[in-house]
């Protein structure tokens, strides 16, 4: 299943405007035979990293929150080869002298560039991964994390947290603060079964720049699509969205930068095929 | 299909003097509604009321008969009646819920059950009654109608508000006056020219006025929740049904509506790609 997913990644196009030549790529198409993502004889299970960068838990607790299917994917479906919070297993830690290849690794947080440890780890994430996940919002959009100024103890020096492909490419973004458990289910389910048309709007936010209540103003209202529906308000995890004359008006005293809005909104992208599908309709 | 998906479409009204008393036409919405409450089917509802009966729609939690009676009837302004499903799950606690939707609300929760982002929110939804919507106003042209074209001194004044027989209607005092609905184009919002729905399609089941006779709507049932909780209300006696077949002017001017909106507003969809404006991305 991994390769069908490997595949298509490898088939799809960069981010419209790549930021940096020197961007750290995946094993390119070219190295495909010594590419990660190569299933083992010995096992078939996809080998699964869990990073944690700058962030709180969150989105690993999401995570964990599928109680229902988590031992079935933990015990059945996955090898958590490498991760600090959910496995002991991680460069600076007891076991791991170094980072085993991985078919797919989860980033979660965003990544403080005054950190040598943290852009060590990601870069060598990106080298030994089949496929990069940016794992809820912190490392989509950098979301709360923009807003660290540094001159903070234990390390006053770190003060700037970027979303995470702004160093790697990445092949999947899942933003939330935090990621909700069902959409982390229904992902997990599509990657294990290769449902690319699924993932599919995940892999094109991965090259996705919205992450602001302003993108609701910008993208949805300014460009007269905006109904009034409320969606983005529902989607806001911090209030930040009020309504005024049936419009969204963003409190940006209040807003995070998740891009949970603007993903949300029905007028930004709308999976027509995947409603039908599920309603029968 | 111009109508959507649907399995039955049925003439219907409500059986209740009291939902007739105050709904919009046939009282469908409240029927079902205040059914789903009592068999528990739904434990709550979101719904566009008018607390301070200005025609200002206000999202609104609605947990019984009487609340859903107080929020009865269209309101033909914008009602960020999503905004209100965290309130309903987080601060009211409901499992299941209800909400009534016009299309871009449907097209919103539908969304937000297949890509859930929002957590424990979107797999508490447990009825989607759609209403018919061609389009809708702001405030101020609603202001504009009952002003400066209709004459009053204030909407206010107005007891009744309505869409029908080829008129926007204001009541005063009893008296109804009308304004052809070409004097409202040019009014509505413009987020509402590019919607290709008209019959909340992916609704659990849509209603309203169009197809049927004064005082009783129009009922499309489509998914399975959908009928059932429409059914359930048949057989308890609180909704009375037609075949659409018996009535005037019948499901082809549903149809002929559903397909001009569809029409017009796919040609303002390919004007704003032709200019280089966005339209919803499409998966």
């Amino acid at each position: 299943m991994f390769d069908k997913l490997k595949k298509a990644f490898g088939g799809s196009d960069e981010p419209k405007a790549p930021k940096v030549e020197e961007k750290v790529e995946a094993a390119a198409p070219a190295a495909e035979t010594k590419a990660p993502a190569e299933p083992k004889a010995a096992s078939s299970k996809p080998r699964i990293g869990y990073i944690h960068l700058s962030g709180c838990t969150g989105d690993a607790m999401s995570l964990t929150e599928n109680y229902d299917i988590l031992s079935t994917v933990l015990t059945d479906m996955i090898d958590i080869v490498y991760g600090q919070t959910l496995v002991d297993k991680w460069i600076h830690g007891t076991y791991a002298e170094e980072m085993p290849e991985m078919d797919l690794c989860l980033i979660e947080g965003s990544v403080c560039l005054q950190d040598e440890h943290s852009v060590h780890e990601l870069l060598e994430a990106r080298k030994k991964s089949g496929l990069v996940a940016a794992f809820g919002s912190c490392a989509v959009t950098g979301c709360f994390t923009t807003f660290a100024r540094g001159g903070q103890q234990a390390q006053p020096k770190h003060e700037s947290f970027l979303p995470i492909s702004s160093l790697i490419k990445v092949d999947l973004a899942l933003p939330g603060c935090p990621v909700a458990p069902e959409v982390i289910a229904k992902a997990v389910v599509a990657l294990c079964e290769g449902d690319l048309d699924y993932l599919q709007p995940a892999m094109d936010w991965a090259s996705c720049d919205k992450g602001c209540g302003c993108d609701v103003l910008t993208g949805i209202v300014r460009q007269g699509l905006c109904t009034g529906c409320g969606t983005c308000a529902l989607a806001c995890p911090t209030r930040a969205m009020g309504f005024s004359e049936g419009r969204p008006s963003c409190d940006r005293d209040r807003c995070i930068k998740c891009g949970s809005c603007y993903l949300m909104c029905p007028r930004s992208w709308l999976p027509t095929s995947r409603i039908k599908k599920e309603t029968g309709l | 299909m111009v109508l959507g998906t649907y399995k039955e479409a049925l003439s219907a009204r409500s059986t209740e003097q009291k939902i007739l008393d105050v709904s919009q036409d046939g009282g469908i919405v409240s029927a079902l509604l205040c059914y789903a409450l009592d068999e528990g089917i739904i434990e709550g509802a979101v719904v566009a009321g008018t607390p301070d009966d200005d025609w200002r729609p206000i999202p609104t939690v609605v947990t019984s008969a009487d609340e859903v009676i107080a929020a009865a009837g269209t309101k033909y302004s914008m009602s960020p009646t999503l905004s209100a499903l965290k309130e309903a799950t987080r601060q009211y606690g409901i499992e299941k819920l209800g909400v009534v939707a016009t299309p871009c609300q449907t097209q919103g929760l539908r969304k937000a059950q297949a890509y859930p982002f929002t957590r424990f929110v979107a797999e508490k939804i447990k009825l989607i009654v759609g209403i018919y919507c061609m389009e809708n106003f702001p405030m101020a042209s609603l202001d504009t109608f009952a002003t400066a074209k209709l004459g009053f001194d204030s909407l206010q004044d107005a007891t009744k508000m309505d869409i029908g027989k080829g008129k926007f209607w204001l009541t005063k005092d009893g008296e109804d006056s009308g304004l052809a609905i070409k004097e409202t184009h040019g009014y509505e919002q413009s987020g509402c020219n590019i919607c290709m729905d008209y019959v909340a399609e992916w609704s659990d089941v849509s209603t309203g006025s169009v197809g049927s006779p004064d005082g009783w709507s129009t009922v499309l049932t489509r998914t399975d929740a959908g009928a059932d909780v429409f059914k359930g209300a048949v057989d308890a006696g609180l909704i009375e049904t037609k075949p659409m077949d018996d009535v005037k002017p019948g499901l082809p001017l549903l149809e002929k509506l559903a397909k001009g909106k569809k029409d017009k507003n796919g040609k303002v969809r390919e004007e704003r790609v032709k200019m280089g404006l966005s339209i919803p991305a499409e998966y």
